[in-house]
């Protein structure tokens, strides 16, 4: 059941490569895994069994043949069901989306493809990405595989769900305030959220376009290293995306720590936080020092208010990128007498409450007499929050903190109490106002038996010192767990 | 504008317009699909310009040029811009939001010179994109009542500059002028075909009143659907009109969109909906700034053509006609010929007549200016009477050809020299009584009977002698 168990994504692709094992035999052993533990953890919108299949004989066909596949060759792949996949359903885990097959793969798709990597299913999300359980899905809720009763996290609760459960040894997830990384802390694998622009958008159903940002799921470090390289990298269809190529990752994860300055959050590392959490972040830092790091504590001032300022800004620009969901193109329509009434018919019933909560705190927040202080003031919030970084750069290499408050929490637990449900995302909010990288490392268990994850901060396009870190820690995990 | 024009007695007529000219790119604002008018509906979409989930904008550089190339030649600041988004609802709007230029547009601060040499401020002309095309079936043609609607977004994404103008306009013939001097300027940029007809120029007006004398603007309407430059002059009108006869029974006018109803010659109420929106605005988090260099604003400005009110100038200059009397040949695109003609050292003002009254008006010249300075030339030098000139020309123009070779193989340059004289002599000769009356007639006279004289040559000459000549000689003969 533990991550780990199951061959790494790096010496899949390398028997495969090397013809000693076929990617069909691959396929059909996560496959099988999948028949076995899925109808009760319910990762998936969609499992791509025959196309996955085909796609593991086409590679082998290609290995047969002489040909490199690629160097993720045979690597099931599970993909945020808000990646657009071509003549695949793509639905956002909502009905708005009902019976919309994208024509066009997003780029990350394509790139994997590529790669010889193979797309094994759609994991559930917290409706539109809106979410920190995977239970505002209209395809109902995504389950911890390290104790049923208890949430993923989200909004990519079905990709890390599925990484931790073995249906895949890597999969892809978006993150705006958290979506990747709280999820990786609460399934405990490894969960990047790049600097924004690394990865392009390019077929990712936006949430907050400028925050969205798609990043890998893995069980290693090297793992989310290797799918980082190959989805990463300058895509001219994204206007936003960083002119340069991927960031050279693999090749730097020995490099260790000696001599970086970390500092620690010291804002979100006190209340708020749950002890047993605070314990393994302080564990952490204490291993990164007997690696050479300079540990101190680092302050972020406006990290405070980040919380709020993403709850005006990402509703904002949801309410903006949602419009388009209005029964006229495409997914799903209530039809009505006029076409006002055909739009609010449909928007009713194919939207969940929280895209709905989300849509009108947006509106709200851009309305004439409301913008300036409202969304205006976030906006304010937003540069403070990049100087208050940008200030703790100059004495700091890396930043550290606690990915997740708690560890993960029974189902239904929160999900009568959206602002409890928010404050899940209140250390990785700040990255994404930033365009930061932030990465969570699973770092032991909480008191209750489940992971709990560290989270690694980084200046812009800092992936490399990142990964460094982060490679000492889960070196130091697998000392502990030997 | 300091001198006040009524439109009616006591009212002044205040107006701005706000012009939507479609670029003519090859590909729309931010994809890769042409732009071009009259294809099958929804054959050039992509995921795009049809706003398909997890789509994204990438934006056309050739528009930006077009936009910046517009804006200097309006004499506008170009300065680094930004797009925003403008939030409502509409079914031809594939994203329900169209992106846009709002707080910080490419072009602002500029202005417009009409042919008589007065200036309408510009506001700003800034970048936007275009929507689809929705025909409603049953019903009265709108959305309301109809029974289904069909929309096509060919058009959904077409790169659109919008021209806002000041509200320094003040009667219907000027903004005709302004309308109609901005599309010469985009056809002379070559940035847009400019068709209202068409619909790939757009002109929206906000109309108000107000009494002579008061210094502030009164409630304006937004007159939008307008198809044509005279329609302009007409909804303007009709809207003024209606504005102060509201006035006149102590109502107001409301602040509204309205539209213009071509059929009936009015305008009519838009839906109330158009009234309340709520746009919205915030910075396109999709796109980044467009950030122009001192550069690319100085490569743009040393590539502009010459612009339509510098070429009127020109021409006034070079003939010593008034602007506005040069207005029709540089619209016809005759300017430069004149300039050339006129350079090789032909008489500009004849140069300029010839060309106006005697060249195809629309068609491009394609006669060397030299040729045709020597036709001038040989006019004003006398060697050619008018009416030989135009039979010249006019071979000319069927045949090409030089005009000394055609004239001297028409028999024309002998009848110019001493061949008059002789005819003139002739004719004298031949009525002495009349003859004898000329030499003492008093002036009046005299030019009763150099009629007689005159018509005797042209009989004579078959109509080749100029008039001219020939009373020239009657009076050195008379004179001896
Ligand atoms: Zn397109």
């Amino acid at each position: 059941m533990t991550a780990g168990v199951a061959p790494t994504a790096v010496s899949i692709a390398a028997e495969v490569r090397g013809g000693t094992r076929s990617a069909r035999s691959v396929v059909e052993e996560h496959l099988a895994r999948i028949a076995e533990r899925e109808p009760a953890i319910h990762a998936f919108n969609l499992v791509l069994r025959d196309e996955a299949l085909a796609a593991a004989d086409a590679v082998d066909a290609a290995v047969a043949a002489g040909d490199d596949p690629g160097p993720l060759a045979g690597v099931p792949v599970a993909l945020k069901d808000n990646l657009c996949t071509r003549g695949i359903p793509t639905t956002c885990s909502s009905r708005i989306l009902e019976g919309w097959r994208p024509p066009y793969d997003a780029t990350v798709v394509e790139r994997l493809r590529r790669s010889g990597a193979i797309t094994i299913g759609k994991t559930n999300l917290d409706e539109f990405a809106m979410g920190s359980s995977t239970e505002n899905s209209a395809f109902g809720p995504t389950r911890n595989p390290h104790d049923l009763t208890k949430v993923p996290g989200g909004s990519s609760g079905g990709s890390a769900a599925a990484v931790a459960a073995n249906f895949a040894p890597l999969a892809l997830g978006s993150d705006t305030g958290g979506s990747i990384r709280q999820p990786a802390s609460l399934c405990g694998v490894v969960g990047v959220k790049p600097t924004y622009g690394v990865v392009s958008r390019y077929g990712l159903v936006a949430f907050a376009s400028s925050l969205d940002q798609i990043g890998p799921f893995a069980t290693t470090v090297h793992d989310a290293a290797l799918l980082l390289e190959i989805i990463g990298g300058h895509d001219p269809l994204d206007s936003t995306s960083i002119p340069s190529p991927a960031p050279s990752l693999v090749d730097v994860l020995d490099r260790g720590v000696d001599g970086l300055r970390i500092g620690i959050i010291g804002e979100l590392a006190g209340e708020g936080i749950a002890p047993d959490v605070l314990a393994r972040l302080h564990e952490a830092a204490n291993v990164l020092e007997k690696a050479g790091a300079i540990i101190d504590t680092a302050t972020i001032p406006a990290a405070m208010y980040g919380l709020s300022a993403y709850y005006l800004i990402a509703p904002a620009e949801a309410s903006s990128n949602l419009a388009r969901y209005d029964g006229v193109r495409y997914g799903l329509r209530v039809d009505a007498p006029t076409t006002a009434e055909m739009n609010e018919l449909s928007r009713t019933a194919g939207f969940g409450a929280e895209v709905k909560r989300r849509i009108m705190l947006g509106t709200y927040a851009l309305s004439a007499g409301y913008y300036d202080s409202y969304y205006g003031k976030a906006q304010k919030v937003r540069t403070l929050i990049i100087n208050d970084f940008a200030k703790a750069y100059e004495q700091f290499d890396l930043l550290l903190s606690p990915t997740s408050p708690t560890t993960a929490f029974a189902l239904g637990a929160k999900t009568s109490d959206p602002l409890t449900m928010y404050l899940n995302d209140i250390c990785t909010i700040p990255s994404n106002l930033a365009g930061q990288p932030a990465m969570s490392v699973p770092f032991g268990v909480g008191d209750d038996g489940m992971p709990v994850g560290v989270q690694l901060l980084a200046p812009l396009q800092g992936e490399p010192t990142m990964f460094r870190a982060a490679a000492v820690l889960e070196a130091a995990m697998k000392e502990t767990s030997r | 504008m300091t001198e006040v024009i009524e439109f009616q007695p006591g009212w002044e007529l205040i107006v701005g317009l706000e012009v939507h000219c479609e670029l003519a790119t090859k590909t729309k604002m931010f994809c890769g699909c042409r732009n071009e008018f009259g294809h099958e509906p929804n054959t050039n979409v992509c995921p795009t310009c049809l706003g398909l989930p997890g789509s994204l904008p990438v934006v056309n550089g050739s528009a930006v040029e077009y936009a910046m190339r517009l804006g200097r030649a309006l004499q506008c600041t170009v300065s680094p811009s930004v797009f925003a988004r403008k939030n409502y609802f509409y079914p031809d709007m594939p994203k329900d939001y169209q992106v846009t230029q709002y707080d910080k547009p490419t072009n602002t601060a500029g202005k417009l010179e009409l042919p008589d040499g007065s200036f309408v401020g510009i506001t700003r002309a800034h970048l936007e994109e275009d929507t689809g095309k929705t025909s409603h079936q049953g019903g009265d043609g709108r959305i309301h009542g109809a029974e289904s609607s069909l929309v096509d977004y060919n058009r959904a994404g077409v790169p659109l500059v919008e021209i806002v103008s000041e509200p320094d306009i003040r009667t219907a013939d000027q903004a005709k002028a302004y309308v109609d001097e901005l599309r010469k300027i985009v056809l002379a940029l070559g940035v847009s075909d400019a068709k209202m007809e068409e619909g790939s120029m757009r002109v929206d007006a906000n109309v108000s009143v107000r009494p002579v004398g008061e210094p502030e603007f009164r409630t304006r309407c937004e007159i939008k659907n307008i198809n044509s430059i005279r329609s302009v002059g007409r909804a303007i009108e009709y809207e003024a009109k209606r504005h102060i006869a509201l006035y006149d029974v102590g109502e107001k006018p409301t602040q509204e969109t309205r539209h213009w109803d071509e059929e009936h010659g009015r305008t009519r109420a838009g839906r109330s909906k158009e009234n309340s929106d709520d746009y919205r605005y915030f910075d396109e988090p999709d796109l980044v700034p467009l950030v122009p260099t001192a550069d690319d604003i100085a490569r743009i400005d040393a590539a502009l053509p010459m612009l339509p009110a510098s070429r009127r100038r020109r021409l006034a200059e070079i003939t010593g006609a008034a602007a506005a009397d040069v207005t029709l040949v540089v619209d016809r695109g005759h300017d430069d010929f004149v300039v050339s003609v006129v350079g090789v050292g032909a008489d500009a003002k004849k140069t300029l007549t010839r060309v106006e009254n005697d060249l195809p008006p629309d068609q491009p010249i394609t006669l060397a200016p030299q040729s045709f300075a020597q036709l001038v030339i040989m006019e004003t030098a006398g060697e050619l009477t008018a009416t030989q000139a135009k039979q010249v020309l006019a071979e000319m123009l069927e045949n090409g050809g030089d005009p000394k070779a055609i004239a001297a193989a028409k028999g024309f340059e002998a009848m110019a020299s001493g061949a008059l004289e002789a005819v003139v002599d002739g004719i004298i000769a031949a009525n002495p009584a009349d003859w004898a009356e000329f030499v003492v007639a008093d002036d009046k006279a005299r030019k009763k009977l150099s009629g007689f004289f005159t018509g005797q040559v042209m009989k004579a000459t078959q109509g080749q002698a100029d008039g001219r000549a020939v009373a020239e000689v009657l009076a050195r003969r008379a004179a001896r």
